[in-house]
């Protein structure tokens, strides 16, 4: 007799088991189709991708001798999970480091705070900026140690110990920029100055991925072999600099024990011949471990070797600036080449009385340019500000302030270096802020003999140089010549006019010239090549600046130059010596016995500049 | 009464033992998959003996022999065996807690030469027997609280001495078998009180701090009063039978349920736990008033029931924030999913939620699996084997086996249900239900919605002892089955 009670329950049984099988592939179909965050997280767990680091590009001279090159450094690593049972003080010894800093790095890394990316299961970074030497001996111990690696990197060599301040230097990238950019990872280096910052992207070349598989206690099991999702390295682009680095090398020894800069244009391609900071610093010294103290160290030093104060440092121009005024005056018909102002050792108009120096009177534009008479240009500038041309003073300031913008003053020129300042020219509305409507040109003078509130920088001086060696042209000025397999920026290619004409230069050029045949600038001479020039003594709160703005040949110039040492006294003391000899050494390739003692008494003069902050 | 009629090959379900070959043979290409690193091109290398697939293949040998053997053992034996093999294997059960080497604490291993066996695998086979052949007597009956709890003893006998084994997972499986209970005429009160207490504890506890909606109450509580709710009108519905108290009820119940929370929502805000807690009071008087009225005795114990559930989701809450340590309320919480325990038990589940959703919709392919070949998942051949499935098979592959499964476990619930007796009917009912608790159990566990209880899935998971008493259950129930026109009438 079957027992049919209960039948029923079967149904119920078997529906139970059915819901069970429901819920069951609901689930996987939540697992698996609808989420794709397993797929990413299996990814993560099984691939590990290794970044391939490119070779940074290289850097070397118009000449092409190599400047900035790479050489392997090595990273010590460690994957937290594989450590076992690691002799400790053997391993300290090995690397010369104590016990305590041991820990110190090991608390530092497990510290979610400063290293936010820790993980047990990946490499962590124990030491870095190994040299070869401490690498080779603790590559023969590294099978005592497992979990530790090696991670070969590269750091930057040079070859010269000039140009740090223009180069720059390489260091870690900041979270801030990892943030912003998420091409960079922690621990990848980034140009922080110079040339390395400015050329990032070409220098860095792309950081390549081989994908291989981790297993889950970390260890690496060969490479992937399902689709190919490595991406190569690519190296990055080399760089020719405009630079001529013996050129470099000479200024900077020529401008050791002073403070200033000294900027040196081709004239007719705007390329940077040499750029010199002083003072300077070895641009090793910002590489390798010793790199976080040696910058600190640097960055504390009250006469700042890390500021380009080539392209950061605004001073008055002094006398060099006399002759973009002689071009406005002529250009805007305020003189000619025959008009004479008379000077008796002053400008004195009314009450009003600016000093200049012994010279014959009345004096006309070229001997006044190469006397550098300060009355001359005043007159110019009262007799431009009070001409019925323009619609008043306020019309003829702005004029003036155009054609001064057009030289590339006032403005950054745009230069391819990082933290470039603009200089000061002011215009009508600045001074009518200071003092209202009643100003004339007596009030504001002194901008025509480049004091008071005009400021260049060094590199807009040599520039002014350069444009009145191309006869009122110029293309901004930069400082890498040519990016291997690439062009460089249309910028540096497209020639910029003034608003004076080449005819009118010819006459400022002719003032340059006598300026260094019977002027100011004698010692600018060198024998063989016709040397224009100007000096510049500009006043200030301490001792006057020493200035010199040149270019040689005059006809069709190869270079065009601007020293300025602060605080150096006359323009005859510093600016054209040094001017000369940088002149003598890129046109002859080499300096005459005669110059060469010259340079060493130069290079031995130091000037005291007391305790304060620059 | 004949001994044979006809070839035994000929009475055997063919059906069970095609979907019992199918499972094998899928289980043991999993454990391949398991176990093999990716590029092996020979496959006479699955059957190395050093490798654990090679064993599992040897086992599975052995269990064919081993279940042809029981093939020719007539039905009446097993029933005259069954007390036999009840008290022996309790024997070897306790036995083994003292001569069973220690593995992770657990004493359940007995190791004869090279090969280890656990008896408690094969203690489910004598149990099942031990209960069929119980249940199977002419003078036996459910409604009677002797037998009843003669019948529960035969459970919870081996349960206890396999949780004295320290194996948790492998005890809880006898629970299984109150299913069986329930076939043959156990009040279905006490499964309901089990599921309902499970689904207040996890539902109340997970959701115990979600907000519900936008309203300031937290869903957990709001749901487990709902679930109440539910549960208590079902009871009505189904167990009292009584079609106008269930109305009444249910009216009140809905309107009361959707007007509060209509209210809450676009009206006033305020905490509709208390409505709904309002409402359960009603239900109680309601039914105790009925009870009263209309001598409706069933009702009375449904409002015990409303009180009973109050009381003990309350406690619950009471004892989870208030009386557990720190610790014992993490590994709770961990257990259901609240919070990601990476170190413990849950790196398990999580990395095997990984494996699973990376397979997608048609899987990395055999020996493909990225997240089990590199060993991200532990016991990725034994209890976690269906990862390797979910990675290497996808949605289509993992769905597939499990069906295939339900389909096997509903195969056996024919089978039970075409027998003449209960010791037939009993006893295949005792398979569909250990069957159904591994499945159940093992792959809620892998995929992430059940707690992490060790145990295999049958057929799939490496071992050998596993797979052989999985084998002797099935194939004594084919022979069984075969013999069904012999059953005693």
């Amino acid at each position: 007799m079957k027992d049919y009670s209960y039948d029923s329950r079967k149904y119920i049984i078997s529906g139970a088991i059915i819901i069970v099988l429901l819920i069951y592939v609901a689930r996987l179909y939540n697992l698996q189709i609808d989420s794709n965050d397993y797929k990413t997280k299996a990814d993560s767990n099984a691939f590990y991708k290794k970044t391939i680091y490119p070779a940074r590009g290289l850097m070397y001279d118009r000449n092409g001798k190599l400047i900035v090159y790479n050489k392997p450094s090595y990273d010590i690593t460690f994957v937290p999970r594989e450590i076992k049972a690691v002799d400790t003080l053997e391993l300290c010894n090995t690397l010369g480091i104590t016990v305590e800093d041991f820990n110190s790095r090991m608390e530092r890394v497990r510290n979610k705070r400063y290293n936010p990316g820790y993980s047990t299961y990946t490499e962590q970074e124990f030491m870095t900026q190994l040299t070869g030497e401490e690498f080779a001996k603790f590559q023969e111990k590294l099978f005592r140690f497992p979990g530790f690696y090696v991670r070969k990197r590269s750091i930057r060599e040079y070859n010269y110990e000039v140009a740090g301040v223009l180069l720059g230097d390489i260091g870690e990238v900041s979270q801030k920029t990892i943030d912003k950019e998420p091409y960079y990872k922690r621990g990848d280096y980034i140009g922080t100055q110079g040339i390395e910052a400015s050329y990032e992207k070409i220098l860095r070349g792309k950081k390549g991925t081989e994908v291989l598989l981790r297993d889950a206690r970390g260890r690496i099991q060969g490479k992937y072999q399902g689709e190919n999702l490595d991406t190569a390295a690519v190296r990055g682009k080399n760089l020719t600099l405009s630079i001529d680095i013996d050129l470099q090398e000479l200024g900077e020894r020529l401008m050791q024990g002073k403070i200033g800069s000294i900027v040196a244009i081709e004239p007719a391609t705007g390329e940077i011949l040499c750029m010199v900071s002083a003072p300077s610093y070895d641009p090793a010294l910002l590489t390798g471990r010793q790199r976080g103290k040696n910058h600190s160290e640097l960055s504390k030093d009250k006469s700042k070797p890390l500021l380009n104060r080539a392209i950061m440092g605004t001073y008055p121009p002094g006398s060099t600036f006399k002759t973009s005024q002689a071009a406005v005056f002529l250009q805007e018909g305020i003189v000619n080449e025959k008009t004479s102002f008379p000077c008796h050792g002053a400008f004195v108009f009314n009450k009003f009385r600016l000093g200049c120096h012994d010279h014959s009177t009345p004096i006309a534009l070229a001997p006044a340019i190469a006397t550098s008479c300060n009355a001359y240009f005043c007159w110019g500038l009262h007799k431009m500000f009070s001409s019925d041309k323009y619609n008043g003073t306020k019309d003829a300031m702005n004029r003036w302030r155009d054609h001064m913008v057009a030289m590339g003053f006032g403005y950054k020129l745009g230069v391819d270096l990082p933290g470039e300042v603009r200089g000061m020219i002011p215009n009508a509305d600045f001074y009518t802020r200071h003092y209202g409507n009643y100003w004339r040109a007596l009030t504001v003078i002194s901008i025509s003999i480049g004091q008071g509130e005009v400021t260049l920088t060094p590199l807009q001086i040599a520039n002014l140089g350069a444009t009145i060696a191309n006869r009122g042209t110029y293309i901004t000025p930069h400082i890498v010549k040519s990016i291997e397999g690439d062009t460089i920026d249309k910028e540096y290619t497209t020639h910029k006019k003034t608003l004076v004409d080449a005819e009118v230069y010819e006459k400022v050029i002719k003032g340059m010239r006598m300026a260094v045949t019977d002027g100011t600038c004698y010692a600018a001479n060198i024998p063989g090549w016709e040397v224009c020039g100007k000096t510049g003594t500009a006043q200030n709160k301490g001792k006057d600046h020493s200035a010199f703005m040149g270019f040689a040949p005059m006809k069709d110039p190869k270079i065009a130059i601007a020293v300025y040492v602060e605080n150096g006294g006359f323009g005859a003391t510093y600016g054209v010596p040094i001017g000369s000899l940088l002149m003598e050494l890129y046109l002859n390739g080499k300096l005459s016995e005669e110059s060469e003692k010259k340079a060493k008494a130069i290079q031995e003069k130091a000037i005291y500049y007391g305790k304060d902050e620059r | 009464m004949e001994k044979t009629k006809g070839n035994i090959l000929g009475r055997i379900d063919w059906i069970t033992l095609f979907l019992y070959l199918l499972l094998a043979v899928m289980g043991w290409l999993a454990i391949c998959g398991a176990s093999h690193s990716y590029i092996e091109t020979n496959f006479l290398e699955f059957f190395d003996q050093s490798d654990r697939s090679g064993k599992q293949a040897l086992w599975m040998g052995i269990s064919l022999v081993a279940g042809s053997i029981l093939l020719c053992i007539h039905r009446e034996t097993y029933r005259n065996l069954s007390g036999l093999a009840y008290i022996a294997g309790l024997a070897l059960c306790i036995l083994t807690i003292f001569i069973a080497k220690d593995i992770k604490g657990s004493h359940s291993w007995i190791s004869i030469g090279s090969f280890s066996i656990q008896p408690a695998e094969f203690m489910k086979f004598a149990t099942a027997l031990m209960l069929a052949t119980f249940i199977g007597q002419r003078e036996f009956n459910m409604s009677n609280n002797n037998d009843f709890i003669k019948c529960v003893a035969i459970i919870m006998l081996p349960m206890i001495i396999i949780v004295a084994q320290n194996e948790t997972g492998s005890a809880l499986v006898y629970l299984s078998l109150f299913l069986v209970l329930y076939r043959e005429g156990m009040t279905g009160i006490f499964l309901l009180m089990a599921i309902s207490a499970v689904a207040y504890f996890v539902i109340g506890i997970k959701f115990g701090e979600t907000m519900f909606e936008q309203l300031p109450i937290a869903t957990g509580p709001y749901w487990v009063t709902i679930l109440i709710q539910t549960f208590a009108l079902a009871m009505v519905k189904f167990w009292c039978k009584n079609d106008k108290t269930f109305l009444t009820m249910f009216i009140v119940n809905i309107a009361g349920t959707l007007c509060s929370y209509w209210i809450a929502i676009y009206l006033i805000e305020f905490n509709i736990i208390i409505t709904q807690y309002l409402l359960l009071v009603f239900n109680v008087i309601y039914l105790l008033l009925r009870t009263r009225l209309n001598k409706e005795g069933k009702n009375l114990w449904v409002a015990i029931y409303i009180v009973c559930s109050i009381i003990f989701y309350n406690s619950c809450d009471y004892v989870m924030h208030n009386i557990l340590e720190p610790h014992q309320k993490v590994r709770i919480e961990v257990l259901l999913g609240l919070k990601d325990d990476l170190s413990g038990a849950g790196y398990n589940v999580h990395q095997s939620k990984i494996a699973i959703g990376s397979g997608g919709m048609t899987g990395k392919g055999f020996l493909n699996g990225t997240q089990t070949k590199l060993k991200y998942v532990p016991e990725q051949d034994t209890d976690f084997i269906f990862c390797t499935i979910g990675e290497e098979q996808g949605f289509l592959g993992a769905t597939f086996i499990l069906t295939l499964f339900v389909v096997f476990i509903l195969r056996l619930i024919v089978l039970a249900e075409r027998q003449n007796d209960r010791f037939g009917r009993t006893y295949g009912y005792a398979l569909a239900s250990i069957f159904f608790f591994h499945f159940a159990i093992n792959i809620g566990m892998v995929i992430g919605i059940m707690p992490v209880i060790g145990i295999p899935l049958p057929f799939f998971s490496y071992g050998g002892s596993s797979f052989l008493g999985f084998s002797i259950l099935l194939f004594s129930f084919l022979r069984i089955d075969a013999d069904r026109e012999y059953a005693r009438r």
